[in-house]
């Protein structure tokens, strides 16, 4: 709840238009369920009872429902069912490794979407051992009491957190941030001037996660997970492929070489701003990063084991106000802010030194 | 009663016939406006003219005058010098003003006439009708309809043209995919795997604009060169990396041996002129040319082979070439060896590239076609193209049929559009970088047409008549205004070899004019991608900058429809 507090703060730079959270590293009931995918999302009754005999039919067990205690909020019409449901793997799955489980649970979550989206009957947005996801449309400081996060015993390590929705396309469930795709999650704060090259792109990839784009941001996730999980680069690469560096630069860097070929290749990827990405990945690395004319703000800030990577200061004095602010980190337009698994360690990564 | 028509025995001067076999002025395209009141009869207008449209000749008036201080009217007969028009078809004028420019009263001019009947004649001695220039259509071209309409205000702040940096730069040659770079980890950071027998072919960062294929032979030498030194000097000096394609028919020997070199793309075609002395060079080359262009066809003669007709091979164009003096010299429509893309192409490819170590890159060149995704498809899967140039309907060239010229080829836009969408569909769009030429700046904006282009998906474009336009001042328009470039005759010295007629242009001056043009299409182009928030890359295939106020056409382009 804190964190939507936090956002409350920021409320001048959002609408209201709705509240996306996706928690990763869960505590509560979910500790002891933490190899058990957990399918995130909302659907109506007939949506519950497809969702159900498919889930069944592809051959996942149940092992355990958790249900937000609504709070009926005026102006937030709630729809039937907000659920996550942990599921045990098919028994033919059991022993396969990670990268082909996570194949089958990303294919079922696209299949459910698809199966719902057309009668809004089923919305899904994570399907992942160890992470949550809720979305709804509307003011996040309400949505928050809506869903009972206030009470709740819920509990997360990584808590994305975004209290706008989509300012220039429709406002849509599948539009709201944070994005997520096996593993790999963001949100943004920004327009993407490069949307449709960079959405061609990844459509183009061949792989069948790369749909939706029902928001111009999905695609910074989508690119987060093409070159990490896809082409295996390291995290900071990844800002090397958003925003590469000029020829002059890129010769100054030990991975000279390389990057140049990475800057030609992926030259479809480059974003030209404004945005600032946060996101994690699966080990539990929490990023930021900023177009390369830094045309948004960001700032890091916390204490060792607690971390909070805001757009805006106002957001960090009430997450974590003990904290010393001298210490703070605005990174620039060659940073990326990398939070360690366990928030043990910050690191401001330097793309024209690359190191 | 005297026949209508003259023959032998009656000839047809003889007075008192009805001239009914002669044409009317009215016929012609453009008619000389004489004044008499302003001509000082010094000749200069009749010297100049390229094709004798005009001659001085003498006429008897008769006129009523009256002297003194009361009215004493009288007729009297004059002999009197006047400026005639032509009204021979083979001597029609073409409009082009050079009499205009030379006249020290203002006391000429040839005006357009839109009622003539000029193709109704122009095929005397059973010979189809042959120019230079391009496309005689004045209308607006699908480019310039072209709208640029997402315009980055509040929610994505636009950038600015001034402050920002830009990087206006394309890359020419084969990309490899990213998920076959031959990368591996080494302490954290990616290297490339030495180990790796992954070919990495050669890419160019080059601007946008590229000058296109225009021939020594076809240009005078002060025009080639004018353009050669501006391409130099904005490269050296404004850090803009302009490359020129040569054409075919040879580069200058020194050239060839010169550190310049490497901002010159050689073109071979069919009639592979020139190519024994580069050939010859190889060895002495300190820097390798920007790439290779094969020419399999050309926008404005799709089909067509090239030609320099004999009154242009002149000695240094026949040593160039190695060919002898004054003889026609005609590029077959077709490379001879050609009859498989899969084959010939290929390996015409690959000897190009295997002529310089596969450090080049080499990409072919066709006319804009409804076949051409078929050619593209095939380059797709040849790892050693390294880019496919489609010169559209509206190019330009030396020498042509009209009728090649009006009537065939595809319009650039669409078959650009679809090329890339093809592309897209496969996961190549950034692998094989597509070229757009033909009728870029038709109306003079350069920028606008490029961008627009790259927006529908092209890596760069090509020009060649603008820049003829611009650089020397071309009197060339959709008007068959000129167009004679195939004579010999270019009355600003462009594309002719007669030394009296190319020491009227100045290559200095020709370079400026380069120059200037591509520091003011760099601005521009800043100025049109900065309200749509781009910078750091070219935004290839970024459609939903384009709006177009024609339906069918945003359909067929698959871009937005906005009035």
């Amino acid at each position: 709840m804190e964190n939507i507090l936090a956002l409350e703060t920021m409320k001048e730079g959002h609408d209201g238009s709705g509240l996306g959270l996706t928690l990763k590293d869960l505590g509560g009931e979910f500790k002891e369920l933490k190899k058990y995918p957990i399918l995130s999302g909302i659907c109506s009754r007939k949506g519950s009872k497809t969702l159900s005999d498919f889930m069944e039919k592809a051959g996942f067990k149940l092992k355990d429902i958790w249900v937000p205690k609504i709070k009926h909020i005026k102006g937030i019409a709630p729809r039937e069912h907000y659920f996550a449901r942990v599921y045990d793997y098919p028994e033919s799955y059991k022993n396969k490794p990670m990268r082909q489980k996570e194949d089958l649970l990303m294919n079922i979550r696209l299949t459910l979407r698809n199966i719902g989206e057309s009668d809004e009957s089923i919305f899904i947005f994570s399907f992942y051992p160890d992470v949550i996801t809720l979305k709804e449309v509307g003011d996040p400081l309400q949505l928050g009491e809506f869903f009972g996060l206030d009470k709740d015993n819920i509990k997360a390590k990584i808590i994305l957190a975004q209290g706008r929705q989509n300012t220039n396309y429709t406002i849509y469930l599948y539009a709201c941030h944070p994005f997520f795709i096996q593993g790999y999650c963001s949100m943004t704060n920004g327009e993407n001037t490069a949307f449709v090259p960079i959405r061609e792109f990844l459509m183009s990839r061949g792989f069948p996660g790369y749909i939706g784009y029902n928001s111009d941001s999905e695609v910074f996730t989508h690119i987060l997970h093409y070159t990490t999980r896809q082409l295996g680069f390291p995290l900071t690469y990844y800002k090397d492929v958003i925003t590469p560096l000029k020829v002059s630069e890129i010769d100054k860097r030990e991975d000279r070489e390389s990057l140049r070929l990475i800057k030609h290749s992926l030259r479809p990827l480059c974003i030209d701003g404004p945005n600032v990405v946060i996101g994690f990945i699966p080990d539990g690395t929490c990023f930021m990063v900023h177009d390369s004319k830094k045309l948004r703000p960001g700032v890091v800030g916390g204490v060792k084991g607690k971390y909070a990577l805001m757009s805006e200061e106002c957001g960090l004095d009430r997450a974590i106000p003990e904290r010393d602010r001298s210490e703070d980190i605005f990174p620039m337009k060659y940073n990326m802010v990398i939070v360690k698994p366990g928030a043990e360690e910050v690191k401001v990564w330097n793309q024209l030194q690359g190191t | 009663m005297e026949p209508v028509t003259g023959n032998v025995d009656y000839p047809i001067n003889v007075p008192g016939l009805d001239h009914n076999h002669q044409l009317s002025l009215k016929e012609f395209p453009y008619i000389i406006r004489w004044r008499d009141d302003r001509c000082k009869r010094c000749g200069n207008c009749t010297a100049v003219c390229p094709v004798k449209a005009i001659e001085p000749t003498v006429k008897v008036q008769r006129i009523v005058q009256s002297e003194g201080p009361i009215p004493t009217p009288m007729v009297v007969k004059k002999i009197v010098h006047v400026i005639e028009q032509v009204k021979d078809m083979s001597r029609y004028c073409t409009g082009c003003g050079a009499c205009t420019l030379v006249c020290p009263n203002e006391a000429i001019e040839p005006e357009y006439n839109p009622q003539n009947k000029f193709m109704h004649y122009k095929n005397k001695g059973g010979e189809g009708y042959k120019r230079g220039g391009r496309r005689n259509d004045p209308s607006v071209s699908t480019l310039d309809r072209l709208k640029f309409t997402r315009i980055s205000m509040l929610t994505d702040p636009a950038l600015d043209a001034g402050r920002h940096e830009f990087h206006v730069r394309t890359l020419l040659g084969r990309i490899l995919p990213p998920e076959e770079l031959p990368l591996k980890m080494f302490n954290g950071t990616l290297v490339v795997d030495k180990e790796s027998d992954k070919f990495i072919p050669p890419v160019r960062e080059i601007f946008p604009i590229i000058i296109g294929s225009m021939s020594v032979g076809a240009l005078s030498p002060p025009m080639w060169e004018g353009l050669a030194m501006g391409v130099a000097y904005l490269n050296e000096v404004e850090g803009l990396p302009v490359v020129m394609a040569t054409g075919e028919g040879g580069v200058p020997p020194r050239l060839l041996k010169s550190k310049y070199l490497k901002y010159f793309i050689l073109q071979i075609a069919s009639g592979y002129f020139g190519w024994d002395e580069i050939i010859h060079a190889l060895p002495h080359m300190v820097e390798d040319p920007a790439a290779i262009e094969i020419k399999y066809g050309q926008g404005a003669k799709p089909g067509d082979g090239g030609l320099l007709m004999a009154q242009k091979v002149l000695k240094l164009i026949a040593s160039i070439r190695g060919v002898p003096q004054f003889v026609d010299l005609a590029s077959p429509p077709t490379h001879q060896t050609k009859y498989s893309i899969e084959e010939a192409v290929a390996k015409m490819i690959q000897s190009m590239s295997m002529a310089w170590g596969f450090r080049v890159p080499v990409y072919p060149k066709i006319s804009g076609t409804k076949t051409a995704r078929a050619v593209l498809n095939n380059l797709a899967r040849n790892p050693y193209a390294a880019a496919l140039s489609i010169d559209g309907e509206d190019g330009g060239t030396g020498a042509a049929y009209n009728v090649s010229m009006d009537k065939m080829g595809h319009p650039i836009a669409s078959n650009i559009r679809e090329c890339y969408l093809d592309l897209v569909k496969q996961g190549k769009q950034n692998e094989l970088p597509l070229i757009a030429a033909g009728g870029i700046a038709k109306k003079g904006n350069l920028a606008a047409n490029a961008a627009a282009l790259i927006m529908l998906g092209a890596s760069a474009v090509a020009i060649g008549k603008y820049i003829m336009q611009a650089a020397a001042n071309c009197f060339g328009d959709e008007y068959n205004r000129c167009n004679i470039c195939n004579t010999g005759k270019c009355p600003r010295g462009i594309t002719t070899q007669d030394p009296k007629l190319y020491r009227r242009l100045d290559s200095d001056k020709v370079a400026e004019r380069v120059v200037e043009i591509f520091r003011s299409a760099n601005v521009e182009l800043k100025k049109i991608f900065a309200p749509m928030g781009r910078s750091t890359e070219l935004p290839i295939g970024m459609s939903d900058g384009l709006s177009v106020d024609d339906k069918a056409i945003a359909e067929r382009l698959e871009i937005s429809y906005a009035c």
